[in-house]
C-alpha cells in the first residue's frame, strides 16, 4: 500500500526524523491561512499524488509554459495563486501514464536551503534476505539512471536483524555520503531511527529523495515516498487508515474486497486463472499470439463459487474487454466449483464476447459437463496454447 | 532416488486441526500412503485428529514440535498456520531441530521472514518455502498442497516458483512418459528458506533425476543467480538437460502480480534478463508455459 509524501512525513516525525513544518490542504480558500502556519519567507507547494516525477510533471488543463507539480513560493499571495492553479488539475508525470492524476491534496511545505542533494532509501534486499540502506551521493536524481551509469557512486548495506543498526553502520553510511560537520554527527542516529520506523511499521520501501544537507549543516529529510507491505497491514489499524482510494483503480479496489488478486492493463483478452504463476503465463500466451491482456486476475487456490462469479463480473465490467479466457489449472482448486461459478455469473449478466474455457485437474470431466450442459456458448480449449489461440481468433473474428 | 523426501520420511503438520491442514493430511495419508505421524498444537495436545474419510489412520496431537518431534521420530514438518502465526510456527520448528520444513502459507509479513531466514543462517534445517505448493516424491511422499494424481514415478527433476506453472510442468512431463523424480515448489515470496540454486544442486547430485524443469518468473535475481551456477558448474562437468520458463513477460513495472515476490522494481528483476541469462548457460527456455513437456523431449533427441 502507498501512502502521500506528507502522510509518509508525519510518519517520519512520529519516530524523530527531520522534516520540514508542514500543512496538507484540499481547497485553494485554505491556502493562504495554511501557508501562514508556517514560518517563511520560503514556501513549497507540492502536489500530492501516488506517483513521481511530480516537479517535471505537466498539469493538463494549463499550457506548456505552466509550472510543475512542485513550486515554489514566495509570499502567502503567491501560495495562494498556485493553489488555486494546481488543485483539480491533472498532473501528468512519467510515472502517471498519459491520463495523469487529479490532484485533490496540496502539501505546503516550508522551504529549506539547499546545499546538497543526497539519495538514501531503505528496502528489503532479497539477495541477503535483510533490510538494506542503499545511498548515494547523486540525490534528486532519477536512482536507477544513477545505477546504470555510475553504480560505484550507490552503496548498498544491509542491516543484520539481530543487531539492528549498529555505529560502524552509521560511519558506513556517513562515510559513503562524504558527510561532514553536524550532518556526520546527525547521520548513525537518523540512520537508526529511520529503520526503526522501517521495521517497525512494516515498511516495503521508505525512499528519501533527496536527503538533503542544508546551507547550515544540518540533515532534513525533503522528500518521503513509503509503500507498506500489505500482508502486515493486520498489526497497524493506523497504517490502513492511511489509504487513500481515490488514487487506486476502481476494479481493484471492487477485486480486493473478494480477496481477488487483480492488476488492470490495457489490452483486450480479460483473463480469469488461479495461481500467480499460471496467470502471469496466461498473459504472456496471449501476447504470443498476437494480443493483449486487459488484466491480471488470480482467483487463489480456494475460490468459491462467490468468489468466480466477482471475478467474473470484475472482468465484464471493463468496457475494453473484447473476449475472456479462463484457465484453470485445478490443484486445490475443484474444476466442477469453477465451472458452477462461470455458469452462475454468466446467467446472472450475461455474455456479450466470446469466452473460452479451459479446465485441468482434479475434477475436471465433471466441470466440462457442467460446461456442456449449461447451454451456454462457451468454446472449449484442450491445453493452453489451444485455449490462447481460440480466444484470440475469437476476437479478432468478432472485431 | 530422490531430493529431499521420499518412503521413509514422517511428517507432522502444524496447523492440522484446521480446514486446510485436515484436507490435505487426508490427501498426503491417501497418496501412496505418505507417512503423517503427529500434529502439533499448543491447547490441543493429549487430543486425537480424525480424518474426514474413512478408512485413513487417526493421528495423536501433540503440544509442541519438539515433543511431537521425540515421540515420533518426525523428520520433516508441514506448516498450514495462518500467515500471523506461520513465522512463529517455523521458528518453533527451527528450535526443535527439525531437518526438513516445508511452509504452505500465503501471506507471511515479509520482516516476520528477515527474522526467520537469520536464525535458519545459525540452524541445522531446511526450510522449503513459504507461500509454496510444497514438495512431492512420486509414489513415496506427498507433502503440501499439489495433485498427486498427475504425478508419475520418473526422471525429470522439477523445480518451481510457482504453484499452478509446477502441475503444468508435472502433468506435461507425465503425458510425455518421463514422470518425476521429485517436484520441488520454492514459493513466490521475496525472502524464502530455499532458492533455485539449493535445489538445482540436489537434482544435479541425484542420479535418478536425468533432467530438469526450472520455472521462475519476475522478481528479484534468484534465475540468473542459478543460471551462473548452472554455467559453473557445466564446465565442472557436471550437467543435466535443462529445461526453463519465466513467467511474466508482459507484467508491468512497479506491480506486484500476484505473489509478493513477483514484482519489477527500480528496473531489475524483468523476464528478457531472466531468460537471456538461462539461454546463456545452456537451459532451453521454452515461449510457451504448456509446451515443457515436448520441449524436453526435443532437447532429450526423443
Amino acid at each position: 500500500m502507498n501512502i502521500h509524501e506528507y502522510q509518509a512525513k508525519a510518519v517520519l516525525k512520529e519516530f524523530g526524523a527531520p522534516v520540514a513544518a508542514g500543512v496538507m490542504i484540499t481547497s485553494p480558500e485554505e491556502a493562504k491561512a495554511a501557508a501562514g502556519k508556517l514560518p517563511g519567507p520560503l514556501y513549497v507547494v507540492k502536489s500530492q499524488i501516488h506517483a513521481g516525477g511530480r516537479g517535471k510533471g505537466r498539469f493538463k488543463e494549463l499550457g506548456d509554459d505552466a509550472k510543475g507539480g512542485v513550486r515554489l513560493a514566495k509570499s502567502l499571495e503567491e501560495v495562494a495563486a498556485n493553489a488555486a492553479e494546481m488543485l483539480g488539475h491533472t498532473l501528468v508525470t512519467k510515472q502517471t501514464g498519459p491520463a495523469g492524476k487529479v490532484v485533490n491534496r496540496l502539501y505546503i511545505e516550508d522551504g529549506a536551503d539547499i546545499a546538497r542533494e543526497l539519495y538514501l532509501s531503505l528496502l528489503v534486499d532479497r539477495g541477503s534476505g535483510r533490510v538494506a540502506f542503499v545511498v548515494s551521493t547523486e540525490g534528486g536524481m532519477d536512482i536507477e539512471a544513477v545505477a546504470e551509469e555510475t553504480p560505484e557512486k550507490i552503496l548498498t548495506l544491509p542491516i543484520d536483524p539481530l543487531a539492528g543498526v549498529t555505529e560502524a553502520d552509521g560511519e558506513k553510511l556517513a562515510e559513503a555520503l562524504k558527510l561532514d560537520g553536524p550532518a556526520r554527527e546527525e547521520m548513525p542516529g537518523l540512520a537508526k531511527l529511520l529503520y526503526e520506523a522501517f521495521t517497525g511499521k512494516d515498511m516495503s520501501l521508505l525512499e528519501v529523495n533527496p536527503l538533503i544537507v542544508m546551507e547550515d549543516g544540518h540533515l532534513r529529510v525533503l522528500d518521503a515516498k513509503v509503500s507498506f507491505d500489505n500482508n502486515a497491514l493486520f498489526r497497524h489499524p493506523d497504517i490502513a487508515e492511511l489509504r487513500d482510494e481515490s488514487e487506486e483503480d476502481a476494479k481493484e479496489i471492487e477485486a480486493s474486497k473478494y480477496d481477488l488478486s487483480y492488476v488492470a492493463l490495457d489490452g483486450n483478452i480479460g483473463c480469469m486463472v488461479n495461481g500467480a504463476g499460471l496467470a502471469m503465463a496466461t498473459m504472456d500466451i496471449i501476447k504470443l499470439y498476437g494480443a493483449e491482456p486487459a488484466n491480471f486476475l488470480d482467483v487463489g487456490g480456494g475460490a468459491s463459487k462467490e468468489k468466480v462469479t466477482a471475478a467474473f463480473k470484475i472482468i465484464t465490467a471493463d468496457p475494453n474487454v473484447k473476449g475472456i479466457l479462463i484457465n484453470i489449472f485445478g490443484g486445490i482448486m475443484r474444476c466442477d466449483v469453477i465451472a458452477e461459478g462461470v455458469v452462475a455469473a454468466v446467467k446472472e449478466v450475461g455474455l456479450k464476447v466470446p469466452l473460452v474455457v479451459r479446465l485441468e485437474g482434479t475434477n475436471v470431466e465433471i466441470g466440462k459437463t457442467i460446461i456442456n450442459e449449461s447451454g451456454l456458448n462457451v468454446i472449449a480449449a484442450d491445453d493452453l496454447d489451444d485455449a490462447a489461440q481460440k480466444i484470440v481468433a475469437a476476437v479478432a473474428a468478432a472485431a | 532416488m530422490s531430493i529431499l523426501v521420499d518412503q521413509n520420511t514422517r511428517v507432522i503438520v502444524q496447523g492440522l486441526t484446521g480446514k486446510t491442514g485436515t484436507f490435505h493430511t487426508e490427501q498426503a495419508l491417501a497418496y501412496y500412503g505418505t507417512k503423517m505421524v503427529a500434529g502439533v498444537h499448543p491447547k490441543k495436545g493429549g487430543e486425537t485428529w480424525e480424518a474426514g474419510v474413512e478408512g485413513l489412520a487417526e493421528l495423536p496431537i501433540y503440544a509442541s514440535v519438539a515433543e511431537a518431534k521425540e515421540r515420533t521420530g518426525a523428520n520433516a514438518s508441514v506448516i498450514y498456520v495462518p500467515p500471523a502465526g506461520a513465522a512463529a510456527a517455523i521458528e518453533e520448528a527451527i528450535d526443535a531441530d527439525m531437518p526438513l520444513i516445508v511452509c504452505i502459507t500465503e501471506g507471511i509479513p515479509v520482516l516476520d521472514m528477515v527474522r526467520v531466514k537469520a536464525k535458519l543462517e545459525t540452524s541445522t534445517s531446511r526450510l522449503i518455502g513459504p507461500n509454496c505448493p510444497g514438495v512431492l516424491t512420486p509414489e513415496e511422499c506427498k507433502i503440501g498442497i499439489m495433485p498427486g494424481s498427475i504425478f508419475k514415478k520418473g526422471s525429470v527433476g522439477v523445480v518451481s516458483r510457482s504453484g499452478t506453472l509446477t502441475y503444468e510442468a508435472v502433468f506435461q512431463t507425465s503425458n510425455a512418459g518421463l514422470g518425476q523424480t521429485t517436484a520441488v515448489g520454492i514459493g513466490g515470496d521475496p525472502v524464502k528458506g530455499t532458492e533455485f540454486i539449493d535445489v538445482l544442486e540436489m537434482f544435479l547430485a541425484d542420479e535418478a533425476t536425468q533432467s530438469i524443469i526450472m520455472i521462475g518468473e519476475i522478481g528479484g535475481s534468484a534465475e540468473e543467480e542459478a543460471a551462473q551456477f548452472l554455467a559453473d558448474e557445466k564446465k565442472k562437468g557436471r550437467f543435466k538437460p535443462t529445461v526453463g520458463f519465466i513467467a511474466g513477460r508482459t507484467a508491468p513495472p512497479g506491480r506486484t502480480m500476484g505473489h509478493a515476490g513477483a514484482v519489477i522494481s527500480g528496473g531489475k528483476g524483468g523476464a528478457e534478463d531472466k531468460i537471456a541469462a538461462m539461454e546463456a548457460a545452456g537451459v532451453t527456455v521454452s515461449p510457451s508455459p504448456a509446451k515443457l513437456g515436448q520441449t524436453l523431449l526435443e532437447v532429450l533427441g526423443r
